[in-house]
């Protein structure tokens, strides 16, 4: 028998029944819908999730200089400068992992503005340093590398110290502050960031282009960290790797000689991440395999039935000349049409219903293709794989028998 | 001499019932030509079905010899039989056995999805013809249930014709209808076997069916009690025209 003769006698057999056909099909339908719009969802939340985590700065690296033994005593690492305009040149030259670097100095004095003032933090850094951090100018402008270049006297303001020195609401975008002894022109506000983990409050810093906090204030030319962008924080340990082997190559170190820096990486955030969506991806898994075993064994079960209820037609067929294959074929044939058929309208749906979450919760969804093509590969073979029992039942049948069953 | 349409040569069919053996053909012996309308009687119990399974290939002699134009079906697996169904042999069922919810013509058409040389066209065309064979042209989107009894066994007859068998095999085939609409299906069966010379088996056991054969065989406990040739088969035609007219329905 051939394939076309095949599919019009499974087609013509489908339709003769359209409801027991739909029945069956409507497993695969809520099998595949529900995996897609479960996948959907948890895609959504797991990007929302990845989003936030990744605003706190999961791929952020940083460098220290490390504590170290002199005649016997350890000093602690920052107190050590090390850290200087070479190493930056050389993580800059041809980097890999590493997509953005600033270095960083800071000096702790008075904000003061008129007869206001408030302690605070000014940290010298290279206009990448925002986007490492992920630090946003809500007002004005951030600066340039040309502040930096120039060692210009602007800088950012954080909100804490906006309410502490200009109390009254005023803008502060424009006004000369001064720092110390030096007056600085604002020209930016950060976005508020709240207090970190450790109850430091992020926002109250003062922002300045590096080499204007190392000449003005401090007159050095170390720096106190080197901040970085790791690619993303999947290869944030191949990032640190090459940070480690250019920062001892631009620090001429023996093999024998331990590192006289560390690098950091925001390992509690990564794995923070990594477990959030290592859980989202089981559990949708398990929703995604309970659906679909349903869906396959609802062809099953119909399919088992149906062979039961045909087994008239079954024995005209074979008298008529349908040999045990043909029968086979032909219930097969009629599981993987279901399959399908059920598997587009049930990616359709999927669809559809991620689109109505979408419109009424307002949950964010992403609907990724692995899971269209994965949920409909799926339903089909386990429609085929669940048809095959009964259509070898089916075909079984001894014809004598069949046609005589009432 | 030409090719018998089928040859049976003591022909027996045991079946293991447990410890028991039943033996429903004892050995039987006969020929069927070309173009010959044979009716098979024998009240229940005779072996007339297990017979009627055999010629219809769907079983074989435990012992004997059954060639079927000419083909030893003893030498035949299960899909090689099916094939020699399709090929050879037009069934008509008491009970129609059309599938519901198709039409006629999809019907018809079925033993010729199981042949593999038939194109769509040819399929459709044949089927059409068959039908307009058993007179039923008008009728070929109808489904079953929009047919009468009389029709519904004319679409299985035109099945059973559809693929140009050797033989048609009809099992109690006016079993399930009225006399006036049986002598139809007679008629239109006299007609097949005397313009298109088609061989058919009735197996019936009702002996005024018998009437309509140019031969009776009878059978009993499983062995040929008598082989009669009827020289002067009924016209079921005349029959017909004899019955007192009836508007129970038309046709």
């Amino acid at each position: 028998m051939n394939f076309s003769n095949l599919f019009r006698i499974a087609y013509r057999a489908l339709l003769r029944n359209k409801l027991r056909a739909f029945l069956t099909m409507l497993g695969i339908i809520i099998g595949v819908a529900s995996v897609i719009a479960m996948v959907a969802i948890g895609q959504g939340s797991k990007q929302s999730i990845h989003d936030q985590l990744s605003s706190m700065g999961t791929n952020m690296l940083t460098v220290q200089p490390a504590s170290n033994l002199n005649g016997g005593v350890r000093i602690a690492g920052t107190s050590f400068q090390t850290l200087t305009s070479k190493d930056i040149d050389a993580l800059k030259n041809h980097p890999q992992y590493i997509t953005e670097l600033s270095p960083s100095v800071s000096s702790k004095g008075q904000a003061i503005n008129g007869a206001l003032n408030w302690p605070t933090t000014m940290t010298g850094v290279s206009p990448e340093y925002l986007d490492i951090r992920k630090l946003s100018v809500k007002d004005g402008i951030p600066f340039t590398q040309n502040d930096v270049l120039t060692s210009a006297k602007v800088c950012l303001i954080g909100q804490t110290v906006i309410d502490n020195i200009f109390p009254n609401g005023e803008n502060p975008i424009g006004k000369i502050i001064r720092f110390g002894h030096i007056p600085f022109q604002i020209i930016g506000v950060l976005s508020p960031k709240g207090f970190n983990t450790f109850g430091q409050d992020q926002d109250d810093i003062l922002i300045a282009p590096y080499t204007t906090v190392q000449k003005r204030i401090l007159a050095t030319i170390y720096y106190s960290n080197i901040y970085a962008s790791a690619a993303s924080e999947d290869v944030t340990d191949l990032a640190v790797t090459e940070m480690t082997n250019k920062l001892r190559a631009s620090h001429r170190l023996r093999d024998s000689e331990d590192n006289d820096f560390t690098v950091r990486t925001q390992q509690e955030l990564i794995a923070t991440l990594s477990s959030t969506s290592g859980l989202l991806t089981v559990l949708l898994t398990v929703v995604a395999s309970i659906s679909l075993v349903i869906g396959g064994i609802g062809i099953m079960n119909i399919m088992y039935v149906s062979v039961t209820e045909r087994t008239k037609e079954i024995g005209l067929r074979m008298s008529i000349g349908a040999r045990g294959k043909d029968i086979l074929l032909q219930f097969l044939m009629e599981a993987i049409l279901i399959s399908i058929t059920g598997g587009v309208i049930g990616v359709l749906l999927g669809f559809l219903s991620t689109q109505i979450v979408t419109m009424t919760l307002g949950w964010p969804t992403i609907i990724s293709q692995s899971s269209v093509v994965l949920s409909f590969v799926v339903c089909a073979v386990t429609g085929i794989f669940f048809g095959y029992y009964p259509a070898q039942k089916a075909s079984r049948l001894d014809p004598i028998e069949a046609l005589r069953y009432e | 001499m030409s090719k018998k349409a089928l040859e049976i040569k003591e022909l027996k069919r045991e079946f293991k019932m447990g410890s028991e053996t039943v033996r429903a053909l004892k050995g039987i012996t006969f020929d069927v030509e070309p173009g010959e309308f044979v009716t098979i009687m024998g009240s229940s119990g005779s072996g007339k079905t297990t017979l009627l399974n055999i010629l219809g290939c769907l079983d074989k002699p435990t012992i004997g010899d059954y060639f079927l134009d000419g083909v030893d079906i003893k030498k035949l697996n299960r899909d090689e039989l099916a094939q020699l169904r399709n090929h050879k042999i037009g069934f008509v069922f008491q009970s129609y056995n059309l599938l519901a919810r198709t039409s006629a013509l999809e019907n018809v058409e079925l033993p010729l999805l199981y042949n593999k040389g038939i194109s769509v066209s040819e399929r459709r065309e044949r089927a059409m013809h068959a039908l307009e064979a058993v007179k039923l042209e008008n009728r070929f989107d109808h489904m079953p249930n929009q047919l009468s009894g009389g029709q519904q066994q004319r679409v299985a007859i035109a099945r059973a014709l559809v693929n140009q068998p050797v033989m048609i095999l009809a099992d109690e085939a006016t079993g399930n209808l009225d006399s006036r609409t049986s002598y139809e299906i007679m008629a239109l069966m006299q007609e097949l076997n005397s313009t298109q010379g088609k061989t058919i088996v009735f197996v019936t056991h009702e002996p005024d069916i018998a009437a309509f054969s140019s031969r009776t065989i009878q059978l009993r406990d499983g062995i040929v009690q008598k082989d009669t040739k009827n020289e002067n088969p009924k016209s079921a035609k005349e029959m017909l025209a004899a019955l007192p007219v009836t508007d129970d329905y038309k046709i």
